[in-house]
């Protein structure tokens, strides 16, 4: 994974520099809407710059950039204020579900699909979502699971959703404004080149949870194998959206605290996917009759295998 | 006072020949300046205060009532809408709640919900969808979605209640499936009642964004319903 990883990051160390190499092409920090303009010319350029154009993203809506000049100009206790976070159609919000399922290597996903509009919409449901799905499998599984058992009464566990709940919403909005803060710590000792506003941040946490429903609905599978190769490919999808986001705004800065930055966002994201997996589903079992085995001298060993 | 000595030169100067025949003195101004205020006798017939409260109740038994026919059989009528009115979503919300008590193991950690949490569920999540709705441009009022979304529970909870009778009669596989078969028929019901009035009130390519929370609200309800396991 590491080979792959540092493969892709080269990859998008040429395309930065074709980026710098071409100043009026683009502007690469994207919090000021005094910047946009300059993307626009950025189109314009002859197709050698495909690359650019690539990274820029040319196939979504030019008025949402036109228009992010206008964006967030009402005072915050209006309720038009928030209404700018909504701004984004059905076609947008399954578009940036479907990057964050299929990362490509070298396009940054806030730069290819967010582009100064990022929204709360994605963020919110796909938290929820994810919040039943994982209580709704978790119970599901172990009735399953458990369901052969003559000592086995079903509850519904409806303690778990308010765990769940809390757990999903705290990860996506506390470790994004940790780190959003250490990013904008950082970027007044060392000049990075790409900076994320806070809900770019969040945006990207959220959608990149999005893989994790399907990956609870299939948890139903009560094969240990399954369950760790199914944490595994969904901590590789979204983990290399979270890493190709944010690499590019660490890079600049000391080697070592932007390796240290990069593991930190991995391990916490495998830390909740683990987590939730151990403590909403229970592990399975392989199809002993334990109860039911005659006793010979007292000594009949019983193997739960786990 | 200034005004009158005013109008006197204006009749003088304008209507001098009047004033000649008038002899020079001042023309009086007639008539009545008292603005007519609302007339007193459509006040009293909306006056609600004095009829007996056995019609008042009525009238709004009436209402709610009326509006549980509409959610059983939507069709595109805005009765619905205008005239929102909280009192069906809460006894809805409260029967359910209610319903789904006694639950198995309720006094345990992990039993069904509480009384509490339903009843937390079911407006904390009508509101978020209304919010949700709004900030995404829909031109619904708050209250009327919330009375449109806590009206559509109505299938559900008939659906709890059907699900208590079966859960007496038989709790085995049949039973199950039974359970399954009506929650799911609700579930489908609920849904497309409250798109059906909810729908038109949303741009068009924000559709299917508005549609999805009110979707996992109702599925949040019937799996509560479908997992209730009596004593």
């Amino acid at each position: 994974i590491y080979i792959s990883i540092m493969h892709s990051f080269a990859e998008f160390d040429d395309a930065a520099n074709l980026l710098a190499a071409n100043p009026d092409a683009t502007t690469i920090s994207i919090e000021e809407p005094a910047d946009i303009p300059k993307n626009k010319h950025g189109r314009g350029q002859p197709s050698g710059r495909e690359e650019d154009d690539e990274l820029l993203g040319t196939d979504d809506s030019d008025k949402t950039e036109l228009l992010a000049g206008q964006k967030k100009s009402a005072p915050f206790w209006t309720f038009e204020y928030y209404q700018t976070f909504f701004d984004v159609d059905t076609y947008q919000v399954l578009d940036r579900i479907k990057g964050s399922v299929f990362p490509v290597p070298g396009k940054n996903f806030v730069r290819l699909y967010i582009r100064s509009n990022p929204d709360l919409y994605g963020p919110f449901w796909i938290c929820a979502t994810l919040v039943f799905a994982i209580a709704v499998s978790g119970n599901l599984s172990n009735f399953f699971i458990h369901l052969g058992k003559p000592t086995y009464h079903y509850v519904p566990e409806f303690r778990k959703v308010s765990i769940a709940a809390t757990t999903i919403y705290a990860y996506a909005w506390l470790v994004p404004l940790a780190l959003w803060g250490f990013l904008m710590w950082r970027n007044s000792k060392v000049m990075n080149i790409v900076s994320y506003s806070f809900l770019e941040i969040v945006c990207v946490y959220g959608y990149s949870l999005f893989i994790y429903i399907p990956t609870a609905i299939l948890w139903i599978i009560p094969q240990k194998v399954v369950r760790w190769v199914l944490v595994v490919f969904s901590l590789c999808l979204s983990g290399s959206v979270l890493v190709m986001t944010f690499w590019p705004a660490v890079r600049d800065d000391n080697r070592r605290i932007a390796l240290a930055t990069v593991a930190t966002i991995v391990l916490l994201h495998a830390l909740l996917a683990v987590g939730c997996l151990a403590y909403f589903f229970d592990a399975p079992e392989l199809d002993f009759p334990a109860p039911n085995i005659p006793v010979h001298n007292g000594t009949a060993v019983i193997t739960k295998l786990q | 006072g200034g005004s009158a000595s005013r109008s006197e030169r204006l009749v003088n100067t304008q209507f001098a020949d009047l004033a000649d025949m008038s002899a020079s003195e001042e023309i009086p101004v007639e008539g009545e300046i008292t603005v007519p205020v609302g007339a007193p006798s459509p006040d009293e017939d909306f006056s609600t205060l004095d009829e007996p409260v056995r019609e008042t109740i009525m009238r709004d038994l009436k209402a709610v009532g009326k509006k549980f026919v509409h959610v059983m059989y939507p069709k595109k009528s805005s009765a619905l809408l205008r005239d929102w009115d909280l009192w069906g979503p809460l006894v809805l919300c409260v029967s359910l709640a209610l319903m789904l008590q006694g639950g198995s193991a309720d006094s345990k950690e992990d039993g069904g919900p509480q009384f509490a949490e339903v009843f937390v569920i079911i407006w904390f999540g009508a509101v978020v969808i209304t919010l949700n709705s709004k900030l995404l441009g829909g031109t619904i009022s708050f209250f009327q979605s919330l009375c449109v979304l806590g009206y559509c529970v109505l299938p559900l909870t008939v659906a709890m209640l059907v699900c208590r009778l079966v859960l007496l009669a038989s709790s085995g596989t049949v039973g199950f499936v039974v359970r399954l078969l009506v929650v799911l028929a609700m579930f489908a019901w609920s849904t497309l009642a409250s798109t059906a009035f909810l729908a038109d009130s949303q741009p068009p390519n924000r559709k299917a964004l508005v549609v999805y929370p009110i979707f996992l609200f109702y599925f949040v309800i019937s799996w509560m319903i479908l997992t209730f396991m009596p004593q």
